[in-house]
């Protein structure tokens, strides 16, 4: 299998919006991703995965170590990633000024396709999440479910190699999260895509992906399982390891720095653990 | 809605009926040349209407409204995108434009007879000085407002510049540019007058002038309506032009 997304030794330091000092938010992150696979990325609030996402879509830059997608650099080769990657995100991000339509368009619009051409492929994308007969309504009259496969839409509709996804469910009732989970895997499969999906949910991660790699904070792989074609013993085995690798994180991590008193931020900086403080990740 | 559209427009016509009313007991008690009958104001303003060598001085001080306008929305445009885009830029333009809005039209119209000879380009020079400030701080405020999120998901597309600006920037900043237009446009009305008054040879201003030279009131009426009139159309252009751009927006049933 040919890789898709690899991770060498990806470190990201950020500066404090306070000023004060650095935070490391990605620390010798290494991974690959193989083409066609669906890799669900788990861990908490505050975790790095984020920030891990935004390296691969060329967003932001590593600090030190390699990050290659498709065998380039994606914040350096940014022309290069024209319409090879969709992103959906944590909220729908549609253009309020664009109809249901007109927003799957974009990415078509920004490729210079033809217009007729990216009409009808917007079409058919809203048919195929079940959107047909509302092309021509602005987000505001459209529902959070409705918004949020107008995003995948616009995602897919640019034919990319690969999807990345932040946590898009998330904000969703459970009914309506399953249904939009089970399309996305199902329009993943049918497409031939290679998917990285972020959520800070197990099970969403255990239903989605051929492959979960749980984060620790700094992001850096605490637990890594292939589900491919586990029973449901195994994959039970493999819940319960998740949550003994994110309670273990939960006990001894230090909260993300925007949760740090002022008295305890000495503590948080020689990474002791905070008994009775709210941790993020 | 419809009821209520007739509704507000009867209350605004019962509001100038009122001011009119006022005027012309005024007009009963004081001579004509202080406060001239309502119909004699009316008359003599749809003689400026239908007098082609006095509609053509209306026209004119619109067209010098227009340009003054266009020339600033123009260069405040490309100020407001490039201190957008440049902090330098910002720490160098800013605090000149805030140093320029804190000098009177009436200083501008000065420097503008002192600096300048051509009638027109001294009317255009001081449009563009007085209003400049205002659009490019508003066009900065609309493009400094653009949602990080539609940011992200647009730069995620890779677009070229030119793509990010057509399909991002412009959207974001058209309230921002629309609002710019209508505060101006009273803004421009007031100074091309005082600009005309002491510059130039043609125009409502002049034309002003030469009532108050005569003492004739109800012509100085009718030239002021002319104006009133002109920002009343234009202003009404924008907000059809707004209802259009903006009708995205959701609508609440109950008002505020």
């Amino acid at each position: 299998m040919s890789t898709v997304i690899s991770f060498k030794n990806v470190t990201k330091i950020f500066a404090r919006p306070d000023g004060r000092g650095d935070f490391t938010a990605v620390e010798h992150l290494s991974f690959e991703i193989y083409k066609g696979e669906i890799v669900a990325v788990l861990g908490k609030t505050g975790c790095g995965k984020s920030t891990m996402f935004n390296i691969v879509s060329g967003l932001i830059e590593p600090t030190s170590g390699e990050a290659r997608v498709i065998g380039h650099d994606p914040f350096h080769e940014f022309a290069f990633f024209r319409g090879k990657i969709g992103i959906v995100f944590q909220n729908d991000r549609l253009m309020p000024w664009r109809s249901a339509l007109d927003n799957v368009r974009l990415g078509l619009q920004i490729l210079d396709c033809d217009p007729k051409e990216s009409e009808e492929t917007a079409r058919a994308w809203l048919r195929r999440l079940g959107l047909a007969g509302h092309e021509n309504d602005y987000p505001h009259a459209l529902s959070g479910g409705m918004r949020q496969r107008v995003s995948i839409a616009r995602a897919f509709a640019v034919d990319p190699q690969i999807l990345l996804c932040d946590e898009p469910f998330s904000s969703l009732d459970e009914m309506t999260a399953r249904d939009l989970r089970a399309e996305f895997v199902r329009l993943v499969r049918q497409n031939d895509k290679t998917a990285v999906f972020v959520t800070h949910q197990i099970n969403e991660a255990m239903e989605i992906g051929d492959r979960v790699m749980v984060f620790h904070r700094p992001a850096r792989i605490a637990y890594e399982a292939y589900l491919g074609s586990m029973n449901e013993d195994a994959r039970r085995k493999v819940r319960d390891e998740i949550m003994r690798v994110l309670a273990v994180e939960q006990a001894l991590a230090p909260p993300p720095f925007w949760q740090r008193r002022e008295l305890g931020d000495q503590q948080a900086g020689e990474q002791r653990p905070h008994e009775g403080e709210e941790t993020g990740c | 809605m419809t009821g209520s559209r007739t509704i507000r427009a009867l209350q605004a016509a019962t509001g100038m009926i009122v001011l009119a009313a006022i005027w012309q007991i005024l007009s009963m008690v004081f001579p004509p040349f202080l406060f001239p009958p309502v119909p004699e104001i009316i008359s003599r303003t749809i003689e400026v209407l239908i007098t082609g060598s006095l509609l053509a001085d209306v026209l004119l001080t619109a067209a010098r409204i227009f340009c003054g306008l266009l020339g600033a929305f123009i260069l405040g445009g490309i100020l407001a995108l490039a201190i957008g885009q440049s902090k330098t830029m910002e720490n160098f333009v800013a605090p000149v434009l805030t140093f320029f809005q804190g000098i009177p039209a009436l200083s501008w119209v000065v420097f503008a007879i002192i600096w300048f000879h051509g009638i027109e380009f001294r009317v255009l020079f001081i449009m563009v000085m007085t209003t400049l400030p205002a659009f490019t701080f508003q066009i900065l405020d609309a493009f400094r407002s653009m949602s990080q999120d539609l940011f992200e998901m647009t730069m995620a597309f890779r677009p070229s510049r030119w793509s990010l600006f057509r399909y991002l920037i412009v959207p974001t900043i058209v309230p921002g540019i629309l609002t710019a237009w209508k505060v101006n446009l009273g803004n421009a009305a007031r100074v091309v007058v005082v600009a005309e008054l002491v510059g130039a040879t043609g125009g409502v201003g002049y034309q002003l002038l030469r009532q108050q030279q005569l003492f004739d009131m109800a012509g100085a009426m009718a030239w002021t309506l002319q104006l009133v009139l002109f920002v009343l159309v234009v202003q009404q252009t924008i907000t059809t032009i707004e209802n259009w751009a903006l009708r995205y927006r959701a609508v609440s049933e109950r008002a505020l």
